[in-house]
Formats: structure tokens, sequence, C-alpha cells
């Protein structure tokens, strides 16, 4: 199902059976170059398949980017122990629901890309672990892999090409922090979602201590394109350094919210005004999130002239991240938007480690005081330094991902903090409600 | 314990899909989708699912703790989660919970006394570009107004 119009401005690459009748089954797939590219997959070697990846240019879209072609690379392909593939569709992160639709609506590219990736690595058993919550997901998938097994897409000697493959579902049970790959390996093992120290990394010691590739949902799904179309055109309809294109997640003061296809590189400013509508009730943007509530907050100045890409997120200091761009209008309390953060994260932090365990709830109460009209003017710069000091210092990157967001709300909007002092009720939460009246 | 032939079968099929020797990762699947059948994780519950996975019940206890959606006390028929992280927080997600706290008159985790609905404050559900977004059980609900949302109440007071 689709819960929002197409906009001209996609460029359907891994949404092109969305809003096919019957898109999740296998006959819809199969009629529409479905296991195309698995069978082309069979002739080709190993090598062949993550040279494919790798001119292809597809970094990792679950949040950090990495490079899917050189992950691939570095599974021991001759380790005598069996190697997994994981899929991770805990699809957490705040502003990010795009997994949702790729595995609603086109179940059998996320096989066929698994199976493409079984290929290059020489694994014959993969794991999908979906978010609990994800339930009608989790029999979406269940029932297009016994479609697929029973077609002979997956199992014993497929298509008669002596290579099999197992493929599984997996629910979590609520918990950001499994989101995170060795938390989702610990996870998957039936323990607390606690991470594991790295390196090793996955590649090498993963799913029950055997090498693993882990990607997300969308990184595999690109897979079945690449290797059908070649990697050289799926390179060009993104820009150097990042191929394809990215499921585009808009929420917040939108008027056109909605998850949209968009080729890599494709300008901020237009996409707010042009696939998303612009902002709602005509107002002015004030702050843009671009990739999940772990992303650094840009100001409205610096969306000009960005474009939406792992570089030019990376020179204006914050990233890509997951796709889940939030829009917020200049209405918008971010004092209030930094405190429902830091209480995310506060809520989520697995404890294990005391920076981000402490860290996260120490700012968290901060915030609160400060909204509550109770702050005091140091406290400004001491939550700013307390995010400072969690930064880098924690065991894996959720204490980053609470520091970001936090760090650059009090540096680009100082003012604001101010502008609560002195037992002040929240100036721009009156804004709103007169709006709203 | 007796459990149904459909979570009999669910608890099969689990334990055949993790390598020999790797039982103990159908744990927290079996204790998911039990729960969802008998309202709660019970004290058998554990000693059975420990059982199967061959750890001990305090094992099974130590991990179940981790998970938000795991929970010992039974909630309501219908438990209702909605979500006021940031997307939802910026289209009414907030409002949306107040309104469905004085309506229902309980609050974060709380069952309604006849026992049928309860309430929950969740994170981020994968809806944040249908906000504001909430569940019942495991059916999403988009774009929610306070309106909507007492009309849902209301049919889950009807479907009783
Ligand atoms: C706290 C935390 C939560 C994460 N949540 C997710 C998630 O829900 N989905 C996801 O694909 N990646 C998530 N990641 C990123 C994963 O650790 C990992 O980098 C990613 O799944 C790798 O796949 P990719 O290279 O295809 O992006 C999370 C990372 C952290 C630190
Ligand atoms: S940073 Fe530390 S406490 Fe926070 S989630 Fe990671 S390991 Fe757990
Ligand atoms: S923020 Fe509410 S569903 Fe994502």
């Amino acid at each position: 199902m689709l819960y929002n119009e197409p906009s001209p401005h996609e460029v359907k690459v891994l949404t092109r059976r969305f809003g096919l009748e019957n898109s999740a089954s296998l006959d819809t797939y199969l009629a529409t170059d479905g296991f195309k590219a698995f069978k082309k997959a069979l002739e080709m070697t190993p090598e062949q398949i993550i040279e494919e990846v790798k001119i292809s240019n597809l970094r990792g879209r679950g949040g950090a980017g990495f490079p899917a072609g050189l992950k691939w690379s570095f599974v021991p392909r001759n380790s005598p122990k069996p190697k997994y593939i994981v899929v991770n569709a805990d699809e957490s992160e705040p502003g990010t629901c795009k997994d949702r639709l790729l595995m609603e609506n086109d179940p059998h590219q996320l096989i066929e890309g698994v199976l493409i990736a079984g290929l290059a690595v020489d694994a014959h058993a993969g794991y999908i672990y979906i978010r609990g919550e994800y339930r009608y997901l989790i029999e979406i998938m269940d029932r297009a892999i016994a479609e697929a097994y029973s077609c002979g897409y997956l199992g014993k000697n497929i298509l008669g090409s002596n290579f099999h493959f197992d493929l599984y579902t997996h629910t979590g049970a609520g918990a950001y922090e499994c989101g995170e790959e060795s938390a989702l390996l610990e996870s998957l093992e039936g323990k607390r979602g606690v991470p594991r120290i790295r390196p090793p990394f996955p590649a090498v010691v993963g799913a029950f201590q055997c090498p693993t590739v882990l990607n997300n949902v969308e990184t595999y799904c690109a897979v079945p394109a690449i290797i059908r179309d070649g990697g050289a055109a799926f390179a060009a309809l993104g820009v150097p350094k990042a191929g394809g294109t990215k499921l585009t997640c808009l929420s917040g003061h939108i008027n056109k919210p909605g998850v949209y296809e968009l080729p890599l590189g494709f300008p901020v400013m237009k996409m707010i005004e042009e696939v998303g509508g612009g902002i709602r009730g005509g107002k002015k943007l004030k702050a843009f999130i671009p990739g999940g509530s772990s992303c650094p907050v840009l100001t409205a100045e610096e969306c000009q002239d960005l474009t939406m890409d792992y570089d030019a997120m990376a020179r204006k200091k914050t990233m890509l991240g997951s796709g889940g761009v939030v829009i917020m209008d200049e209405d918008t309390c971010m004092v209030r938007a930094a405190l429902r953060i830091m209480r995310f994260y506060a809520h989520e932090s697995c404890g294990w480690c005391i920076p981000c365990r402490e860290g996260t709830t120490w700012i968290r109460k901060l915030l609160q005081r400060f909204h509550d009209g109770m702050g005091q003017r140091s406290d400004i710069a001491l939550i700013g330094d307390l995010a400072k000091n969690m930064f880098g210092r924690t065991f894996c990157p959720l204490g980053d991902a609470a520091a970001m967001p936090t760090m650059s709300i009090v540096e680009k909007f100082y003012h604001e903090f101010e502008d609560h002092l002195d037992g002040k009720p929240c100036p721009y939460e009156k804004a709103r409600q007169l709006v709203m009246a | 314990m007796t459990l149904s032939a459909e979570l009999e079968a669910r608890f099969d099929k689990l334990l055949k899909s993790y390598p020999p020797g790797r039982q103990r990762s159908a744990m927290i699947p079996m204790l998911l989708y039990a729960q969802d059948e008998l309202g709660s994780v019970t004290p058998e519950l554990v000693e059975e699912v420990a059982r199967r996975v061959g750890v001990e019940p305090l094992q099974v206890e130590e991990v179940m703790s981790y998970y938000s959606m795991l929970h010992r006390k039974p909630l309501g028929r219908y438990h209702v989660q909605i979500c006021t992280n940031i997307s939802c927080l910026l289209t009414g997600g907030e409002e949306l919970w107040q309104h469905a706290c004085k309506k229902l008159g309980i609050g974060h985790k709380e069952v309604t006394a006849d026992g049928q609905v309860s309430l929950e404050e969740v994170e981020c559900i994968g809806a944040c570009s249908w906000a504001p977004a909430l569940q019942v059980n495991y059916a999403f609900h988009h774009q929610m107004t306070p309106e909507k949302l007492d009309r849902l109440l209301d049919s889950l007071r009807k479907a009783q």
C-alpha cells in the first residue's frame, strides 16, 4: 500500500513496483524483471559481483553510509566457518519510515538482494531482523519467503544451480539500540542488546561468531538493480562517491509529507518546495534534520545550496543518515525539540557505559528544567559541555547520536535557550497556540 | 504448560531456524509470540521457554527485562501506543497523548478499570511521514487527530 502520492521528481529504481497490483506477490515480481539479477549473478564469480557493487557506489542506507561493496569484500570467503547474511530491518531512527515500505510493497526484491549477497560471500543462510512493532511486515516477509521456497527461489539447489540458501525472519521486541549492528547480533543470539567491542567487525566475527554481511533493508534492495542494469548505471543516477537513489522520508511541518525516492545529490530546497510542497501554512523554515534524529540539526540558511548526499552533508558537519528528513518551521521551540530528542536517547540508552547512561539522563533533566522555565544561564553551557564530553567517549555510537543533535541545537539556537530564562513561558509555544486557536 | 496448536507450531519452527546449538536465539521471538496469546509473560511461560531453549529461567528474566515490548503484567485487550517522538511531536502527537489520557482517565502504561484499554507513550514507530501516528496492538493508525482518536476509542469499546 502507498501512504502518499508519488512525486514527479522521483527516480523509481527501488520503488518501481510500488503501486502495481499485488506488488508483493512473486508473480508480479517475476513479471517485472524479478530474479533476473540473481540469474545473472549465478553466472558471475563472487569477485565480479562485489566489483559491480563497488562500481555502483552503493553506500549503506542504515545511517553510516559505509560503501557496501567494500564491506562485502572484508568477509573472509575461504573461512571454514559458515557465513551469514543479516538484514537490519529494525528501523527505529526517529524520522525514518522507508524500510517498512520496501518490505510491504516489494518483499521479493529484498529476498533477491539477500540471495545475491549470499552468492558474493558464500553464505547459505540469512536472517531478517525486524523490529517487534512491525508485526504485519513479519507476516508479509514470511509469506514472501514461503512463496519463494515453494517456487524454488530459496532452499536447496536454487534454480538447479547447486546453490542453497535458507532465509528466516527474526523479531525484535522493542529496543532502538538493537538497530546498532553489534547489539543486533547479540539480540539475534537471544541476549540483551548490549553492543560488542570492535574490532573484530561483523564481516569477520558476526552472527553466531561467524563472518557476516550486515546491511540495511534499503541497501540490499538496491542490489538487484545494480546487478541487472550494471553498477555504472546505478552510480550515474547519483553523484560521485554516492551512487543511486535514496528513499527520503519527509516529515514534520511540510505540506506533502511522505516517502520519496530521490536521486542522491537532490537539492534540499527543491526537495522541500517541490517534492514536499513547501512548509505548512506558508511558514518559514527554521531547522532541518537531514537523516534521523541522530544528525546535527541545520539552520534554514545552511540548507540553501545544499544537496542530499553524504559528502555535502559532511561538509556542513552533519550526516545524510537514514533518510529521515524532519522539517521544523519558524514557530518550533528548539529547546522542546532538543528535550524530546534527548528523552528518546535517555530512554533507549542500554546502560552499559557510564558517559551515555549518565550523560543522556543528566542532559534530559537539564533540558526539562529549562523548558519548564526554571533554567539558569549557566545551564546552557553545561548542556553543551555535557554533550561534548559524551561525544566520542561512549562504547557504541548511541552516545554520539545523542550528543550531536544537542550540541548543534545549543550552538545554533543559543538565543532560544536565553528566551526561556527567568521563568518566562515558552515564547514559541505561544505563537503556535495562537496559530492553532 | 499447554500451548495452543498455533503456538506449538510457531515454537517448533523457531527452534529449527537457528544453527545447531543456537536455540537460545529463539527465546525473544518465543516470548513475544506467546505474550500475544497469553497477555503477558507469566512465570510459567518463563520456565517453559527456558526449558525449550536450554537456559536457566533466570537467564530468560535477565533478557526479557531489556525489551520494552515484553511485560509481566497484562495490558488492556487493546493496547493503544501513541508516538510523541520528534515527527509526531511536530504534528500534534503530544496533544493526542494528552487527549487520550484525559478521555480514558489513565496514564502511561495504565489499564482502564474494565481491563479493555491500556495506554503507552512510545518512541518512533516508523510512521513519521504519516504523523501523528499510533498503534492499537499491532495495527497502525496514521495522521491522527483528537476527533479520529475519539472515534477509534469508541469503536474499540463497541467491539468488546
Ligand atoms: C544506536 C544505533 C541505532 C541504529 N539503528 C539502525 C536501524 O534501525 N536500522 C539500520 O539499518 N541501521 C541502524 N544503525 C546502523 C547500523 O549499526 C549499521 O551501521 C547498519 O545497519 C549497516 O548497514 P548499512 O551499511 O547498509 O547501512 C544504527 C546504529 C546505531 C548506532
Ligand atoms: S553508548 Fe554505551 S550505554 Fe549508550 S547505548 Fe551504547 S553501549 Fe549502551
Ligand atoms: S516520530 Fe512518531 S512515528 Fe516516527
